[in-house]
């Protein structure tokens, strides 16, 4: 038995409330595993990346030449010629093409890059959790797994989008650097200055927003968690008179969250326009530094304008640079993550080839011992025979591991000591599609898929309409199937009909019976469904399939159809016999019994209302 | 597996249908028309579609109506953007003075000019910084006020509508009314509507400065910017749908995952492990498809409106070149307009692309207010009286009840009830027992006819006086994410802990509660999933008995509940009893034989009413349903 409870906190899902040491460093060996993956895009994309950063600086290059071959000509006595005016309309022009084309290819392949990235690290989650051992399953929550493939993987991805626009900017500031040291190296001087001055006033705000975004996030939470449990609560609220009380509740948190959205709101006042503020300072600097030095006769005006384009140019990228950092610890923290889910070791590969015989089973369990990762023993030495075609009734109270013992019967999980045959087989060593054909467990929670009548019976096997109606009949689910507004094609779950917890129970039991199983569990698979349905049922397992059946039973009427009753207390067998026999030799067993027949059938199936009582004008 | 399933429903709930809920805002106000069939992408673009201008003009005057911080938020953010929209025209201006008429001047370099225009500029860019910091810090306060007081509100007003209108899906719907409609409010209101006076402001003042310059290079500059609009426009929307697709299959994906997920323990047991892996892989390269789809409109954008502005660019020189003298026009502000142009692009792009969104956000905004428009039908009589103290004797008087969807529940139903009686319900699923003993404790108003309990008509009760007297606990006794002690001191908010122990202690409940891990502090989970039913249900009891009521009404649990729980709730349930007019909407038999009175409910009429052994005799509908049920669970011995 491998243990795989995953070293995920869950409260730190998608939150990057671990920030990781040396990240930049790990940072970059998470970006670096997704360009290997899909280098082709990624290089399209830094190749656009470079070219927009070039014709961005070629365009303030032109913008400056424009300024004195054009403009200034053109307003002095000088004069300028047609063509050399339509010649430079035309390289703004060619310019700006080059501009566009290089954006669309970075934005596009660099998108690709990252959605790639993500449908692979999909793929590989979607993999692996079909491949852990069932228990990794139970032990981690469906949140928790989702939040995976949906938040971790967008978190791990998205520094790859900006990294093609980060390089590409990276390019672009030392083509400005060099374009304004070509222009004059004492306006580049205010470049020099003001480009780190951005950088490092945008990284601190970057750093001092990161701890109030993510309370507000916290907050959120908090408020989204109250709601939900108070109108969950909606009836318990109103019928205890809690209504103020929740109210309050609710204004606490949402107050905390009114207020930490006013302390980022603090720290983006004084930042942003901080930051809006400074490329035009830098301008103004250019402004006046680059007035005296043409009033000197060193630049000429085209060399103050083309700097000042530079400025404004640099100005918005400056901004988004940040970003990259900004994202990187919340990369590393979910791809880690990620890593950490997927080194979790999978399910033993089935190593036995063997193809079990179409008879019933003959069921054999040698002190079988059992305890998962955390707690006591579940099983403590279970000796078990279920002869073929035998219906066995399992009994115990809550938490002895009957449960347990249902899945370890079927090879759902290995025994940790101790020996299972089916047919002298070991369950959880058969290949894939010889358990299937020998064992099925039905749960008392039955899994409906969001799919047909159909395909949830048929599901997984190649068999016709005629092995589907015989379940659906052996199974009493015809009747409430055919009155399905499309009969079998009806769809089911989600996004077509809702069945009730009896009709899912059955249905749940047709896939098991349409299988023909040779060993059939039935784990409290008909605790929502009537009684004398239920006794229909096993009437027709005893009768018309003869399987080995293994019931967990919570009925008198259950055990009395059994051939024999198993009890089980504490992890161990503790009675065996027929009822008749326990009902003479066990006193527990008679308390339980009679502790059963306080407990009336729920009302939850269709057939109750369909057979017995006859009503008229049901709403 | 229960709370597996549970789990991801919530993980879903975003992408919940909404016209449940809006059906239900529609009967109460026949103001829109029938909602289309709910489909993800079909809601959204429903509500995009209803937002006429009309309508979002009529949520912004209701909302303020609502909320009257906006107001104030309004005027601040208008001069918020106008101290924006300053500061970045103060540039382009600041260029042309400078170089028109301190470098280019005819009398030479004027230094002094150039120094004072500069210093003046740059005083001026820090006096707006500061300025636009101060209104941005005023209007943050003023809009998350106002969000804040509408969040309380609707939550408020969610609680004081009667339960019987609630229902599974609505619920979900009313959460998120609270949470991700406000959420997208608060986002819209921090970014969007910031976006739209700053950017209206500055494309405002970029022309008006344009033209003070020159009216006809702002005349050429329009005419070539025109046509980004509509091209604009018409990508945005094709990228809106395909962000909708992107939407809509990453929740089919996520659906994917968590069937899988969900059905963890089927699939294994059915071998099904490489059906599910192809259903995965494919909704993955959907998802995949439809991000490349949508990237292909992002990337379109930018450069599109990119190469219009170099369009203007170009126009602009040209015509300064060949006509720029005899315009009137001088090199400085040809070279301004280039940097005013610049502004006017990244503006015109961020507010097309924000028509959309604020559409959405209206639509948000209109559904958050619809709530508070639902009628609070089960209003609390402020001048109520109170009920006396012991049992409470019940009388029901040609009672009709029917939902606001849907035929009558309850038709003329009549009952006399002594006080102190031990009453059970009994009848089949959709008979009426259930929505008969919610109108016991007032969760929702008979249609007709009425209800006394304690000799006074309900409606007439106070709220506080009826919710401490009557008492109703439910099937699936709700449990609150803390401990146990906290979960019963909720039944009586001034109990102390020694009240608590003492209800316990009362009701024969001390040894079960021994066998809690950490007795009254052992935490019960979310909804109280910790425990089972049963137990879900002793502690109910527990929270009901700490007020002592008078009328104590128990839906009991149709699910199996262990033996030995179910010993324990039958004893505390005879304390409380004891002291009570019990009302227990029976699915055990044992519970309808120990009753002193059973009446039967069948299509919401009230048929027989006597003692167990009378109903019995008579061979009526009790008789057969009490055949059933001996027959099921003590055949053939």
């Amino acid at each position: 038995m491998t243990a795989a409870v995953p070293d995920v906190d869950p409260e730190s899902v998608a939150e990057p409330d671990e920030v990781p040491r040396h990240v930049i460093r790990r940072g970059l060996r998470v970006l670096w595993r997704f360009v290997k993956l899909n280098p082709l895009p990624f290089s399209i994309a830094i190749v656009g990346a470079i070219i927009y950063a070039g014709a961005s600086v070629l365009g303030t290059l032109v913008l400056g030449r424009v300024t004195d071959k054009v403009l200034t000509p053109s307003f002095n006595s000088t004069g300028v010629s047609h063509a050399t005016t339509w010649n430079w309309v035309a390289l703004i022009m060619i310019v700006a093409f080059m501009r566009g084309i290089g954006t669309i290819t970075r934005r596009y392949f660099a998108g690709k890059t990252t959605w790639l990235g993500q449908a692979w690290l999909r793929r590989s989650i979607a993999d692996h959790f079909l491949a852990v051992p069932l228990e990794f399953h139970r032990s981690v929550s469906t949140g928790q797994l989702l939040a995976h493939a949906d938040a971790d993987v967008l978190a791990a991805t998205e520094v790859v989008n900006p990294l093609p626009f980060s390089t590409g900017l990276l390019v672009l500031i030392i083509f400005s650097v060099i374009a304004l040291v070509a222009v004059d190296p004492i306006l580049a001087l205010v470049g020099v200055v003001l480009f780190p001055t951005m950088a490092l006033l945008n990284r601190y705000y970057t750093r001092r927003v990161e701890r109030p975004a993510a309370a507000v996030q916290a907050h959120v939470g908090d408020v989204s968690g109250i709601a939900h449990e108070s109108f969950d609560g909606a009836l318990a609220v109103k019928s205890l008179g809690l209504e103020d009380h929740e109210i309050t509740r609710l204004s606490v948190a949402a107050d905390a969250l009114r207020l930490e959205r006013i302390e980022v709101g603090r720290l983006r006042a004084f930042f942003e326009p901080a930051l809006d503020a400074l490329p035009n300072l830098g301008i103004i600097a250019i402004l006046a530094v680059g007035s005296w030095r043409i009033s000197e006769g060193v630049i000429s005006p085209g060399d103050v304008v083309q700097a000042m384009a530079l400025f404004t140019l640099l100005a918005f990228p400056m901004r988004v640079v940040g970003f990259l950092l900004e994202e990187m610890p919340r990369a590393v923290v979910s791809t880690e993550r990620l890593d950490r889910l997927l080194a979790a070791p999978h399910a033993d590969a089935p190593a036995d080839h063997a193809t079990p015989p179409a008879t019933p089973a003959d069921v054999v369990a040698r002190d079988v011992h059992f305890s998962y990762p955390i707690g006591d023993p579940v099983l403590a030495g279970i000796d078990l025979t279920i002869a073929p075609g035998e219906i066995v009734a399992l009994v115990g109270p809550t938490g002895c591991g009957k449960s347990t013992l249902c899945e370890l019967l079927v090879g759902l999980d290995a025994p940790d000591q101790g020996t299972i045959r089916v047919h002298g087989l070991v369950p959880d060593r058969l290949q894939r599609e010889a358990r299937r054909d020998l064992l099925a467990l039905v749960f008392q929670e039955s899994f409906v898929f969001a799919d047909t009548v159909r395909e949830n019976v048929l599901v997984g096997t190649d068999h016709g309409d005629d092995r589907l109606e015989a379940a659906l009949r052996v199974a009493q689910a015809e009747r409430f199937v055919s009155h399905l507004p499309e009969g079998l094609d009806t769809m089911l779950g989600e996004r077509g009909v809702t069945l009730s917890g009896g009709q899912r129970q059955r249905l749940a039991l047709a896939r098991a019976i349409a299988r023909r199983p040779q060993f059939l569990v039935l784990d409290d698979a008909t605790s929502a469904v009537d009684p004398r349905v239920e006794a229909r049922i096993l009437n027709a397992l005893r009768g018309e399939l003869r399987m080995t059946t293994l019931v967990v039973a919570h009925r008198r009427s259950t055990v009395e159809l059994s051939d024999r009753i198993v009890r089980m207390d504490q992890g161990r067998i503790v009675a065996n016999g027929t009822h008749a026999e326990l009902l003479a030799t066990d006193p527990e067993y008679v308390a339980m019994l009679s502790a059963y027949d306080s407990v009336a059938p729920s009302a939850d199936d269709d057939e109750v209302a369909v057979d017995s009582v006859p009503r008229v004008g049901s709403t | 597996m229960n709370r597996k399933n549970d789990a991801a429903l919530d993980a879903l709930a975003e992408t919940a249908h909404d016209s449940a809920f809006d059906e239900l805002v529609d009967r109460s106000h026949a103001h829109r028309s029938a909602p289309t069939p709910d489909a993800d992408a079909e809601t959204d673009g429903e509500d995009r579609a209803e937002t006429r201008p009309s309508g979002g003009l009529a949520v912004l005057r209701k909302g303020v109506a609502v909320m009257p911080e906006i107001r104030e938020g309004i005027r601040v953010s208008l001069a918020f953007a106008g101290a924006v929209a300053a500061g970045k025209l103060l540039i382009p201006v600041a260029i042309q003075q400078v170089l028109d008429r301190g470098v280019l001047h005819r009398g030479g370099f004027r230094a002094t000019f150039v120094i004072t225009a500069c210093a003046l500029s740059a005083v001026g860019v820090l006096v707006l910084m500061v300025l636009s910091r101060i209104t941005y810090l005023r209007l943050v306060r003023a809009a998350e006020g106002a969000l804040f007081s509408l969040r309380v509100r609707v939550f408020e007003h969610i609680h004081r509508l009667s339960v019987a209108e609630q229902n599974e899906t609505k619920r979900g719907i009313l959460v998120s009314r609270v949470t991700s409609d406000i959420e997208t409010l608060a986002r819209f209101v921090n970014w969007g509507a910031i976006s739209w006076v700053v950017n209206t402001a500055l494309v405002t003042g970029t022309l008006i400065v344009m033209a003070i310059y020159s009216w006809q290079l702002t005349l050429i500059t329009i005419v070539a910017f025109l046509p980004v609009i509509p091209i604009l426009r018409f990508l945005q929307r094709r990228q809106l749908v395909a962000y909708d697709k992107v939407r809509v299959r990453t929740g089919d994906m996520l659906g994917e995952f968590s069937e899988t997920i969900t059905g963890a323990a089927a699939v294994r047991a059915y071998g099904l492990e490489n059906r599910a892996r192809d259903r995965l892989h494919h909704r993955i390269q959907d998802l995949y498809l439809a991000h490349r789809e949508a990237g292909r409109y992002f990337a379109l954008m930018f450069p599109v409106g990119d190469m219009f502005g170099s369009l203007a660019l170009a126009a602009v020189v040209a015509v300064s070149a060949f006509s720029g003298v005899q315009l009137g026009l001088d090199l400085g502000t040809v070279i301004a307009f280039a940097f005013l142009m610049n502004l006017l692009l990244f503006p015109i792009a961020e507010i097309s692309e924000i028509i959309d969104q604020t559409q959405t956000a209206i639509a948000g905004w209109r559904k958050v207010l619809d709530v508070l428009d639902i009628p609070i039908d089960v209003a609390d009589d402020p001048k109520g009286s109170s009920l006396p103290a012991g049992p409470l004797a019940i009388c029901a008087d040609h009672v009709d009840f029917s939902y606001r969807t849907g035929g009558p529940v309850l038709i003329d139903v009549s009952i006399e009830i002594a006080a102190g009686t031990n009453v059970a319900i009994v009848g089949e699923t959709g008979s009426g027992k259930t929505t008969f003993a919610s109108l016991l404790c007032r969760l929702a108003d008979p249609t007709g006819g009425s209800i006394a309990v304690g000799g006074t008509d309900l409606r007439a009760v106070s709220g506080p006086s009826r919710r401490s007297a009557i008492r109703l606990i439910p099937q699936d006794g709700f449990l609150f994410d803390t401990t146990i002690r906290e979960n019963v001191r909720v039944g009586r908010l001034d109990a102390t802990d020694r009240d608590i122990e003492h209800a316990f202690v009362q009701l024969g409940l001390d040894d079960w509660l021994a066998r809690m891990p950490h007795g009254l502090d052992t935490q019960v989970g979310e909804r109280g999933d910790g425990l089972s039913v049963g137990e879900r249900q002793l502690i109910a009891l527990a929270r009901a008995h700490i007020a002592h009521p008078g009328l104590l009404i128990l839906d009991e649990a149709t699910s199996a509940v262990d033996p030995e729980t179910e010993r324990a709730l039958t004893t505390a349930l005879l304390r409380v009893a004891a002291a009570a007019t019990t009302v227990s909407i029976a699915h055990r038999l044992s519970t309808a034989e120990a009753a002193d009175v059973v009446v039967v409910f069948d299509a919401g009429r009230i048929v027989e009413h006597g003692t167990h052994d009378e109903l019995v005799a008579l061979g009526g509908v009790y008789a057969s349903l009490h055949q059933s049920w001996v027959g099921a669970t003590r055949s053939q011995t």
